[in-house]
């Protein structure tokens, strides 16, 4: 459901098929704009200047959980959907309304088809062995 | 605790992070495995299936017909302050396999779990990985009382390329995960140096 949609008239009773409940926080939203799809190990980091988020009254109180959750240890995109207990596509369009906010940002991980380079496997393979 | 020169607590540390997959059949001991090295206890997260949980761009979302719950249970290991390693034991049925893209995408490698009792029941994830070219190895989870069969007749059963690497591990000992991990990814080390060699040559 695009942002766009709300206005259409086709939620009531039946026309609206089953609600997936928990899309009811992103207000229908399944993606959000401009957003590439964030990888579930993805790092959400609190931008440093964000003030109280409480005091936003656009922000919903799972988005205030995230800039809180993610502003002394960054979390992953999969950490936080298991903290919010809500489906990963959910945490998904949260986080986009964050970003888009300027609130949080998101580090990305090693991009698809370029391989970490050898020293960081050798680090990984190091740190492993010393567990 | 030392905190350099500021006063304020200075911008949180934003480690790189790493992903492996943990594949193989249903019960086959993904989530133990995880467990046996997560500094966590290991995660669930869910994703619904509705067309909302489909990986096109589709906006039509939410008045899907049918929602399905897919769950993943993944583990952290922090490596270093600023390397951390994720473990995601994927989905186990078939019908699930777009998850799979979704997670496969930029990950170091893939633990096949095998239980010989079942073996079928990891070929699937052997093709998978076989076919986009994700380096793997095969764990072969020796269960109390399962029949111990020699390495080289599960090799055999599964038709592995002969450098994909086999182990036998016990997915709840730490030890013995950690040497599966690591032999990932040595093994993920040198196939990507045969694919830059490839390149070069």
């Amino acid at each position: 459901m695009s942002a766009d949609g709300q206005g259409r008239n086709h939620w009531f009773d039946d026309e609206a098929g089953p609600v997936v409940r928990p899309y009811a926080m992103t207000r229908g939203r399944t993606t959000s704009e401009g957003q590439h799809r964030l990888d579930l190990i993805a790092v959400v980091v609190t931008e440093p200047d964000t003030g109280d988020p409480e005091s936003d009254p656009t922000l919903s109180p799972e988005h205030v959980e995230i800039v809180g959750l993610c502003r002394e240890v960054p979390q992953s995109v999969a950490e936080l959907a298991a903290e919010l207990d809500l489906p990963i596509g959910v945490v998904r369009v949260l986080i986009g309304d964050l970003v888009h906010a300027e609130l949080v940002h998101v580090t990305r991980p090693v991009p698809p088809a370029e391989l970490p380079d050898e020293s960081i496997l050798r680090d990984v393979i190091n740190g492993l062995r010393a567990l | 605790m030392i905190f350099g020169r500021s006063e304020r607590a200075k911008a949180p540390v934003e480690p790189v992070t790493l992903k492996i997959l943990v594949a193989g059949g249903f019960g086959v001991g993904k989530t133990t495995l995880v467990g046996a090295v997560s500094e966590i206890r290991p995660l669930r997260t869910e994703e619904l299936l509705t067309e909302a949980g489909r990986p096109v761009d589709d906006t039509s979302g939410v008045e899907g017909k049918h929602t399905t719950t897919v769950a993943m249970d993944f583990g952290r290991i922090t490596l270093r302050e600023d390397l951390v390693l994720y473990l995601f034991g994927t989905p186990g049925q078939e019908r699930f396999w777009f998850m799979w893209d979704e997670l496969s995408e930029g990950a170091l490698g893939a633990v096949v779990l095998a239980d010989t009792r079942r073996l079928e029941d990891c070929f699937a994830a052997v093709d998978y990985f076989e076919r986009r070219s994700i380096p793997f190895l095969v764990g072969v989870n020796c269960f109390e009382g399962a029949a111990r069969h020699p390495v080289e007749s599960v090799r055999q059963a599964l038709d592995l390329d002969d450098d994909v690497p086999l182990l036998l591990t016990d997915a709840r000992d730490r030890e013995s995960v950690k040497a599966v991990l690591v032999g990932l990814v040595q093994h993920a080390m040198e196939y990507a140096a045969d694919r830059r060699g490839a390149v070069v040559r």
